[in-house]
């Protein structure tokens, strides 16, 4: 009797297993199988990058990342050879002229939309600087190439060039008429990345708890002192954390950079001469790359470019979320 | 007393300094309005005077077509019969770049006005981004499904940083991938590589898209009430059925703006679609060989050293430009709506 009741009860239960999560399996599958299709996109790129620059590493090695030579086309006199440096080096500066000069402004415009600005006006510039932030790069280019270019080869690369020729040699150039080079690439990457930086400094300081600003406005600080003293640092890691995003982005955008960075693989002897950054070479040479070991070295690059923007990603991405959880540094007490 | 004297000329300095550091992130915020001012300005001024009725309706036109009719002598200097061994000795080049004959001598192919338009283009770029978005899709939005209703176990944290990863790849690495994959691949039935297509620019585009569909369906489903899901539990139905019948669309305009954002991101790319979809100057509707997309255009026709050909590089920057900022401004509106009803 007992038995049968107990026997009853497993299949009372088993029917409502039945009934309330038939397919839940077939469903949490499926589902799966799509969230692994999206890490098997990272795996893809990857694999097939390691894959294809097999042939330039077992042929240069780490000195591939010692080496400027860059020359696909094989002569007589001289043969095929392929290093990274004129590469990593216009990537590098580039990227660092961008972020010494739009770092300081995108936090200032940061705090500005979150402490300083008008309540009416917060919405809307906020909302500004997120559109910027999205309009595609290739329209940067365009205004690069056809508006700034021409005026800064004129009135400030050419008087530049023409008064440091014998002080500073990596400001001046013989070649500065042709309106592009690692300083003026630098700039419109400042430009693009602004609204990045603007935008992440603008989120992490919202965050930041009132009881942070009430505390030191009840000490009598001044407006400036609240923000300096109380908001900054408790939202300093998030605020490098937007900086090095922005950086992410410069390292890794193409489209400007080839437009106005001459594409020329050399190690430049001065900002105003056309050099190349690691993106605007794979983007020029790829397509038309002359030979096996040429692709190789190009998807190489590719491959470096790759890990370094996904560390740089992953330390970012630690920092903002670090901010999200609450104090770091000094000022956790 | 000695506390008042020694805190009064401090609290000058204090005020002085404020007024300062406030004026200079004010002068910041301008320093940075300024070119980004300029930029949508120009963009918007310059394209939007390119634009017409032909630039919408036709495909790219040479500056310059010289027709075996020219050579032959339809040209004012045609007095002289045709001669094969020299074919070019009748043509007059200002007639050829539309020069009306009272114009004054001297124009030439670098003051010829624009011609034709960028329909090849926007088919291109409608085509490609919408196969991308049709393959993207499913593996975003079910993605996002896994994290938000199984949000704790490993493979959705892993599933979160590929996310993070994919986003911040440079889009020119993306490009490389989807060339090695696709367009290096070789055709089994030929021998031969696959070589440049619409399908291999829109797989490219893929990758882009994945992550940002996948990451705000994830959002908008976790702001689905959890009461809701327990009420559709409580009625007998299984996770699946109340998670396609119930949750997905409460979250559904959420999503949609998911998917719409991924389309402006896709439509805006330019690298990957140089190493995949290599771009044509012809209306070209297959997806298997080499087309047309706006982005394209743009860069190339802004490489180009005719100003004709510039000049339909800024009316394709503008429709780019536009076509961006109208899909977010949408997004905003339409996610306002959904918070407020909330």
């Amino acid at each position: 009797m007992a038995g049968a009741k107990a026997q009853t009860t497993t299949n009372f239960r088993e029917r409502l297993a039945q009934r309330t999560q038939h397919g839940d399996s077939i469903f949490w599958a499926v589902t799966l199988f799509f969230a692994l299709a999206v890490i098997a996109l990272v795996v893809a790129i990857g694999w097939v990058t390691w894959n294809d620059s097999a042939l330039a590493r077992e042929r240069f090695g780490i000195g591939f990342f010692a080496s400027s030579e860059w020359n696909p086309v094989e002569t007589e006199v001289s043969p095929e050879s392929f290093g990274a440096v004129p590469a990593i080096v216009g990537t590098l500066i580039s990227s660092l002229i961008a972020l010494i000069l739009a770092a300081p402004i995108a936090v200032g415009i940061g705090i500005f939309l979150a402490e300083l600005c008008p309540l009416s006006l917060r919405t809307p510039l906020s909302f500004m600087v997120e559109l910027l932030a999205a309009i595609p790069s290739v329209i940067y280019g365009v205004w690069g190439v056809m508006v700034f270019a021409p005026f800064f080869t004129q009135h400030v690369a050419m008087p530049l060039s023409e008064s440091m020729r014998e002080i500073i040699p990596w400001l001046s150039s013989s070649q500065v008429a042709a309106g592009r080079g690692l300083l003026i690439a630098g700039i419109i990457l400042a430009i693009m990345i602004l609204p990045t930086i603007a935008a992440i400094t603008r989120d992490v300081l919202t965050l930041v708890p009132n009881t942070q600003r009430e505390v030191l406005l009840a000490l009598g600080a001044t407006k400036w002192e609240v923000i300096w003293l109380a908001v900054v640092p408790y939202a300093r890691a998030g605020i490098v954390g937007g900086v090095m995003l922005g950086l992410g982005r410069a390292l890794g955008e193409t489209m400007a950079a080839t437009m106005l960075v001459g594409n020329r693989p050399q190690v430049p002897g001065s900002l105003l001469e056309p050099a190349t950054t690691a993106a605007a070479l794979i983007a020029s040479e790829l397509i038309n790359a002359q030979s096996l070991l040429h692709e190789s070295a190009l998807v190489l690059i590719a491959l470096t470019l790759f890990v370094i923007t996904l560390l740089l990603n992953l330390i970012a991405r630690l920092l903002i979320w670090f901010v999200n959880r609450g104090p770091v540094g000094s000022v956790r007490a | 007393m000695s506390l008042k004297s020694s805190q009064m000329p401090n609290y000058q300095r204090r005020k002085v300094t404020d007024a300062i550091m406030r004026g200079l992130v004010l002068f910041a915020t301008a320093c940075a309005i300024v070119p980004l001012v300029l930029i949508v300005g120009y963009v918007v001024v310059v394209g939007g005077s390119a634009l017409n009725w032909e630039f919408f309706t036709d495909v790219y036109q040479p500056p310059m077509t010289v027709t075996t009719m020219d050579m032959i002598g339809a040209a004012p200097t045609g007095d002289a019969p045709f001669d094969p061994n020299d074919p070019f000795a009748n043509l007059d080049p200002e007639a050829l770049i539309g020069a009306e004959a009272g114009d004054e001598k001297g124009a030439n192919i670098l003051e010829a006005p624009a011609r034709g338009g960028v329909f090849h283009a926007i088919v291109g770029t409608l085509l490609v981004t919408s196969l991308a978005v049709l393959i993207a899709m499913p593996i975003g939005i079910l993605a996002g499904v896994f994290l938000s209703e199984f949000p704790d176990n490993s493979v959705a944290i892993v599933v979160r940083f590929a996310c993070d990863v994919l986003s911040g790849a440079p889009s020119i690495i993306v490009g490389v991938t989807a060339y090695i994959l696709v367009v290096n691949a070789t055709n089994p039935n030929t021998g031969q590589p696959y070589g440049f297509s619409g399908i291999a620019g829109a797989i490219a585009l893929t990758f882009l898209m994945v992550p940002t569909i996948t990451r705000t369906t994830e959002e908008v489903l976790k702001l689905v009430p959890e009461a809701t899901r327990e009420a559709a539990l409580a009625m007998g139905a299984t996770t699946w059925y109340s998670t396609f019948t119930v949750v997905i669309p409460t979250a559904l305009s959420g999503i949609v703006t998911g998917v719409m954002l991924a389309f402006a991101r896709g439509a805006g790319e330019t690298a990957p679609l140089i190493l995949t979809v290599l771009g044509s100057n012809v209306l070209v509707t297959g997806l298997l060989q080499p087309i047309a997309a706006l982005p394209l255009v743009t860069y190339r026709y802004t490489e180009s050293p005719f100003p004709s050909e510039n000049t339909l590089a800024w009316g394709s920057a503008f429709v780019l430009m536009m076509l961006v900022l109208l899909v977010n401004i949408l997004v905003r509106i339409a996610t306002r709506n959904r918070l407020r009803t909330h």
